[in-house]
């Protein structure tokens, strides 16, 4: 047992920390450090930066642009990047559906998609959910028919992140409404631009427009854009859901969170001192630190026993903890961090896409706090909430 | 970075957890624990002819020269069976003022005897006032010629009352919670002005208060430097806190283990209970718990032989805080989900939760860890990972 990094990984750590220094835009990071997410501009410009690099798809396998840098140092990598905090690329693509083309998609499709992924030439979004299949993600019905060269979609999907910048959708639909609900199901790319696709926002509790609605209206699909073998579609949804297990913790975003509640709690004033100086304050941000570091090295252990057995591409239970624990973690910093703003939290004067070119009501970084812890309440409910979560390792490791 | 156990702490696992397997048991642990020192005489002497006791020593003091990790592997199968013979007093704490604090010729007389399991030892710190304080002393040591004299009351000292010496705190100067002017002495438990009262806690394991009256011991008694005997106490306490989370972490383990297998057997309507969504989901919680438990008693484990006395208290806090709440939560919830009999001393469910409850309490429970961490200035605040 060795819990330290090597000189290898601690060079290779510094190495990262440099470039992200270097290369970072200074607007994108201002807005990083506020909370905030860059525009689609700001996005595809540093996605552009990483790829120059060869950093945009470290986790890829080498043939198809990655690195072949092996768990721990994609991990060192990630977590850095969250720790500066730099924009993560778009996880759609890199993490989603890059990965499931370049395992099951045909050469074609690979040459067309993955270097346009990795350069976020096109930008994706995912269509699984639907209004009436949210964790049971297999009983949805948006229907594709073929007809000829063709499949013809009809349906709606929802809790779309991003759509409105969207290239390109990876969508579940059906293909078989006879077959097992689990076997009638099959994953087609689908060109945004093609007629009868409309997108609608909508709002989230924060005033965010991040998630929409997107209806498919006898939408025709070239049969070329078919993953895999049609009807096999819940094997690549299940092989996407289970892939992530790097940092889905996402330990560098909560450590960073907890360094932006230091170091804005030490410029609030209570009772006449810095908050940061109220010992139940700090027992606060100490209580979370210790759940963070605990899960730190659970993560660690997953990543180490990765490194060890190489990536098999089958979830490993543990990463459901990683799930659970870490969207309770990532919740708990958004709610200090509201804390941290006492009453000037309330001012609604978030960025809802109109602009906000108002003075700041109280410090000018508490505008974003509030919005924050709303919009984070996500984090326990997508990718599987975690009550899914507990199911599986109730099943996969409790045997119950 | 490494998460695996070399092959010679492999092999050492394999044969502890063997031992264990044969001696330990519901049943012959009520044995033991009804026994007068309320432990087994013939496993302890299994214990230290496995080498488990020369363990944490030096092997030019006769020792193996095993480290924080090896110990954190003995407790936590220790923890699995709830065993019950001193070797946390013994070898844990009282080995480590000897390992810490001994000069060559203490450790030179000490080390075998510990190491063949005729030795043990206890460690009589805390007093009535003094809670969770480690710089709280009101026992005094008084100069007498060569040597010195005792005076005070200890309590709750573990092991103390099978103990044949004693590690005793005392002050030399200062106000009593003053960090500065405290010494560490080993005492003949049968040395003159020595009383002790032994008593078994909650969970049937034994303590004892010692009470010093005119005390003499020669100047050779005196562990560490005298007057700067906190930080001895301090570094061997820490350690003493990780390696009772690795306790922890094979009770919670073993105990969640004997949950769900009675979630698998149990038939309430018609059906086994586990098939409850409701008790899923109480059992994955603690299977969480039971593993960030076992993930921060690594890092403490690590941490705890640091030569940095701020980085190494807050990761054993850390831990301590972790492990206290995760063990609540584990035994609460056992004895939740096994029902009825989850109450009854029959059972071995409500043994491993009381354990838990007395290694929350041990060394500070969590809430004082949680705030010792704050006062501290926090987990990564100095630290640039």
């Amino acid at each position: 047992m060795d819990l330290r990094f090597t000189d290898d990984e601690i060079a290779f750590r510094d190495e990262v920390r440099q470039f992200f220094a270097e290369n970072l835009p200074n607007d994108i990071h201002a807005k990083m450090l506020d909370g905030e997410y860059p525009d689609k501009d700001g996005l595809v410009a540093w996605t552009r930066i990483l790829n120059s690099k060869g950093w945009a798809v470290p986790h890829w396998p080498e043939e198809h642009g990655g690195i072949g840098w092996g768990p721990m140092k994609q991990y060192i990598f990630l977590e850095e990047l969250q720790k500066y905090p730099c924009p993560q690329p778009l996880a759609f693509g890199v993490n989603m559906v890059g990965p499931v083309i370049y395992t099951f998609g045909n050469e074609a499709q690979k040459k067309q998609f993955l270097p346009r992924i990795a350069n976020l030439d096109d930008w994706w979004c995912q269509g699984f959910s639907e209004p009436g299949a949210g964790s049971d993600l297999a009983s949805l019905k948006t229907r594709a028919v073929r007809d000829g060269d063709h499949y013809v979609v009809n349906g709606q999907k929802t809790w779309t992140t991003l759509a409105q910048y969207a290239d390109w959708i990876f969508c579940l639909v059906r293909t078989d409404t006879q077959a097992k609900k689990q076997e009638g199901i099959s994953f087609l790319l689908i060109d945004m631009n093609t007629p009868g696709i409309e997108v609608r926002p909508i709002v989230t509790i924060d005033g965010g427009r991040e998630i929409n609605e997107v209806f498919f209206t006898d939408v025709r699909v070239p049969v070329a854009n078919l993953v895999g073998e049609e009807n096999k579609g819940w094997d690549y949804a299940k092989f996407l859901l289970g892939n992530e297990r790097t940092n889905i913790a996402r330990i560098g975003v909560s450590k960073q969170k907890i360094a932006r509640i230091r170091e804005l709690a030490a410029k609030e004033m209570s009772r006449g001192r810095p908050l940061l100086e109220d010992p139940r304050f700090r027992e606060k941000i100490a209580s979370v630190e210790i759940e963070l570091k605990a899960l730190e090295m659970t993560q660690l252990r997953v990543v180490a026993a990765d490194a060890k057995r190489g990536n098999t591409g089958k979830p490993d239970p543990a990463s459901s903890i990683l799930k659970i624990k870490g969207s309770q973690i990532q919740q708990a910093t958004t709610h200090l961090l509201m804390e941290v703003m006492g009453p000037y939290a309330m001012p609604f004067q978030h960025d809802t896409g109109e602009g906000w070119n108002e003075p700041p009501v109280g410090p000018d970084y508490a505008a974003h706090a509030a919005p924050g812890y709303f919009n984070y309440r996500k984090v326990s409910i997508y990718g599987g909430s975690n009550e899914i979560q507990k199911n599986i390792i109730a099943k996969a490791v409790l045997g119950l | 970075m490494d998460f695996d156990f070399t092959e010679e702490q492999s092999m050492l696992k394999d044969a502890l957890d063997r031992l264990l397997a044969n001696e330990y048991g519901f049943e012959k642990r009520n044995t033991y624990l009804k026994a007068p020192e309320g432990w087994s005489p013939a496993v302890w002497n299994h214990i230290a002819e496995m080498g488990l006791c020369a363990l944490p020593f030096a092997e030019e003091d006769g020792g193996l020269g095993g480290g924080t990790e090896d110990i954190m592997i003995v407790m936590e199968s220790l923890g699995r069976v709830l065993a019950l013979e001193p070797y946390f007093a013994t070898v844990v704490l009282g080995g480590g003022f000897v390992r810490e604090g001994g000069n060559a010729a203490q450790r030179a007389e000490l080390v075998p005897k510990i190491a063949d399991g005729s030795l043990k030892l206890a460690f009589a710190h805390t007093e009535r006032n003094a809670r969770y304080d480690l710089s709280h002393v009101e026992t005094t040591a008084k100069k007498d010629g060569d040597g010195y004299v005792l005076n005070g009351a200890k309590s709750l000292a573990l092991g103390g009352d099978a103990a044949d010496k004693i590690f005793v705190s005392a002050r030399l100067s200062g106000g009593i919670r003053d960090v500065d002017g405290v010494a560490v002495f080993l005492v003949d438990a049968d040395a003159p002005g020595v009383t002790g009262r032994g008593y078994r806690l909650q969970d049937g394991t034994h303590a004892a208060e010692v009470t010093l009256e005119n005390v003499r011991v020669a100047a050779q008694a005196l562990f560490g430097e005298a007057g700067k005997g906190h930080a001895l106490i301090a570094k061997v306490t820490d350690q003493a806190i990780a390696a009772l989370c690795a306790e922890a972490v094979g009770a919670m383990s073993a105990l969640h283990d004997l949950t769900v297998e009675y979630l698998k057997t149990r038939k309430q309507f018609g059906v086994e209970i586990g098939k409850f969504q409701v008790l899923q989901h109480a059992a994955v919680d603690m299977f969480v718990a039971t593993e960030q438990a076992r993930s921060i008693t690594m890092y403490a484990t690590m941490m705890a032989d640091s030569d940095d006395a701020g980085e190494r208290s807050r990761a054993v806090s850390a831990a301590k805080a972790e492990v206290g709440r995760g063990a609540r939560l584990v035994g609460e919830n056992a004895i939740q989900l096994h029902g009825g009999v989850g109450m009854t001393m029959e059972f071995a469910a409500g043994h491993y939760f009381k354990r838990l409850t007395m290694i929350d309490i041990l060394f500070g429970d969590s809430d004082h860890h949680l705030s010792k961490l704050a006062e501290m200035g926090g987990l990564f605040e100095t630290a640039a990972a």
